[in-house]
């Protein structure tokens, strides 16, 4: 049921002290994670909310001036948690951009792939948990179902479910084996299936329907103007992919479609993220059967990638090269620039803006982080609609507090 | 990927006269003075087509070498429709920490320069709620400074706290 424009004003004077204050979090099961939100209500109607952010504020960016770049990428894994490669994968995606590094034709394949199971493993999350939220219990479980399998996928590929950590400069820290090609052909012939239950569950669901259709409303332009990118910009029909207007890694090979939605409420976000599933598993159906052979890592000579073990105990060149990567006093040179490079993360734009001053650990490390810039649209998209609607803005924004406070 | 950005440093001189304009790797960057900042921006969102403001950042020159300035404020500007994309620097020094806000232009400048402000002390003039937002609202020092240590100053133990009964 569309919701009638908002009509009611913002208190500004104590004469309206029928309105009455509610504190939503920074502990409440609905928020997923530490964030608070001070909410004025008339009755059961939202007048205004405050976002109170900062609770898990943990100095991302000042810690990424004392660590190097390769060891850094252990922080960005825990900014959005929930599609940890994604943010490796940016990361040294602008810091290779900075560096002038070429990676290998096998590297960006496998960054490619890596970062869509990721793009998949963050829309399960954020429908589910909207899902979760408005009611619909048995969808999040076949949501949370196939997370796990993906959780695997990066259990077997490098050893660690929730923090992979993949990305290095100029390459991977482990490269396919035939066992991790084999789990990702599975996940890509037994996805459909839930995907289609899934869509079966909410598409038509009248509960779901209601609660979640003509609810906080962003029109394009103020989509724009609200710097919004990634589905939340699509579902209002803004037509921006990074991955198609700026093609980066392997993204120019496929053949895939840009998601959008033009009515700009949470049923279009919710619709969006579970279209551009299906969009994922077609660039991954075509990535995995066409991985190119060949190193994963970019060569001795450029003095930027540790080399293996086994190059550093059977060559003479490895073992200079890994004493020269690892000493304190050399590492690799940086120029003295900045740089911008970003990448269509699951949640919208996710650029890093890295300052190099000569030495192996970046000078300013600025993380561009969706999530801090989609919650800011929150006040606007909630005023005028109830209590119960703030779950549903709240999940259809897929806002990841580690992310929004880095 | 490296948009062609000619016509807009073009147009960029016509309005604001000679800046620095510098290129690396595909990036442009413009640097201009920031009493001209407000005219620059306002140029390049309303005829140039730069409609998302990506990000609004600050890097401290503090420790760099060679550097003349103190603090470099970033802007990231992309068009959606063209997917041009130009960074435009404003350097800023001490005591004069003051540059007008973008908010009149793009609205998600609010919460940018916020965390500008709350990270590194920028005044944003013309913002309309220029408070912090990542940091406590006591917290007296501005962290991403270059001069801040990574551990802190003790702030932590500072911090008012408020027992049970007082709440």
């Amino acid at each position: 049921m569309p919701i009638a424009e908002p009509t009611i004003e913002p208190a500004v004077d104590s004469n309206e002290d029928y309105l009455w204050t509610l504190n939503f979090g920074p502990q409440h099961p609905a928020t997923h994670t530490t964030l608070r939100l001070v909410l004025k209500l008339d009755g059961e109607r939202v007048v205004d909310a405050v976002p109170d952010i900062g609770f898990l504020h943990s100095g991302f960016e000042k810690e990424g001036e004392h660590l190097n770049y390769n060891q850094y990428v252990t922080i960005t894994d825990r900014m959005n948690y929930i599609s940890p490669v994604a943010n490796n994968v940016a990361w040294h995606g602008a810091v290779e951009k900075l560096l002038g590094i070429q990676i290998t034709p096998r590297c960006t394949y496998i960054r490619t792939i890596v970062a869509e199971l990721a793009r998949i493993s963050d829309h399960l999350l954020a429908t589910g948990a909207m899902g979760l939220d408005v009611g619909a219990f048995t969808f999040f479980l076949y949501a949370f179902y196939q997370r796990e399998v993906i959780y695997d996928i990066f259990e077997t590929l490098c050893g660690q479910r929730f923090h992979p950590s993949l990305t290095r400069v100029g390459g991977l820290a482990y490269d396919f084996t035939p066992l991790v090609i084999e789990k990702i052909r599975t996940f890509i012939k037994t996805f459909p299936q839930t995907l289609d239950d899934m869509e079966r569950l909410l598409n038509r669901n009248r509960i779901f329907v209601d609660r979640t259709k003509g609810v906080g409303i962003l029109s394009k332009e103020r989509a724009t103007n609200m710097s919004a990118t990634g589905p939340i910009a699509r579902a209002s029909g803004v037509t921006r992919d990074l991955r198609k207007d700026e093609p980066y890694l392997a993204y120019a090979d496929f053949d895939f479609n840009v998601c959008c939605a033009t009515a700009g409420d949470c049923f279009a976000r919710y619709y969006l993220r579970m279209a551009e599933m299906r969009e994922s598993l077609r660039i991954l159906e075509q990535a995995i059967e066409n991985i190119p052979a060949g190193p994963v890592n970019i060569g001795l000579d450029e003095r930027k990638t540790l080399p293996s073990k086994a190059q550093v105990y059977q060559t003479i060149e490895g073992t200079i090269t890994h004493f020269e990567m690892v000493m304190t006093n050399r590492g690799f040179e940086v120029p003295s620039e900045e740089t911008y490079g970003a990448i269509e993360s699951p949640n919208g734009e996710l650029g890093f803006y890295v300052a190099g001053d000569g030495s192996d650990v970046a000078y300013r490390a600025r993380c561009r982080p969706p999530s801090y810039i989609h919650f800011a649209l929150f006040p606007e998209l909630i005023r005028g609609h109830t209590l119960s609607d703030v779950v549903a803005v709240l999940g259809s924004l897929n806002i990841i507090a580690a992310e929004l406070d880095r | 990927m490296t948009s062609d950005t000619s016509a807009t440093l073009e147009a960029l001189k016509a309005c604001c006269g000679e800046i620095p304009t510098s290129e690396f790797r595909g990036d442009t960057r413009v640097a201009v003075t920031k009493d001209k900042l407000l005219e620059a921006m306002r140029l390049l969102k309303e005829s140039r087509g730069f409609d998302l403001l990506v990000d609004v950042t600050c890097v401290d020159y503090l420790n760099y070498r060679d550097a003349e300035n103190r603090f470099g404020l970033v802007y990231l500007l992309a068009s959606t429709a063209t997917n041009e994309r130009l960074t435009v620097r404003v350097y800023l020094n001490e005591p004069d920490l003051t540059v007008s806000s973008m908010y009149p232009l793009w609205a998600g400048a609010d919460w940018l320069e916020r965390e500008t402000f709350d990270m590194f002390g920028i005044v944003f003039d013309g913002h309309p709620d220029l408070r912090r937002i990542l940091m406590p609202d006591e917290f007296t020092a501005f962290p991403l400074r270059k001069d801040y240590p990574l551990q802190g100053r003790g702030e932590r133990h500072n911090f008012q706290r408020i027992t049970r009964t007082e709440a």
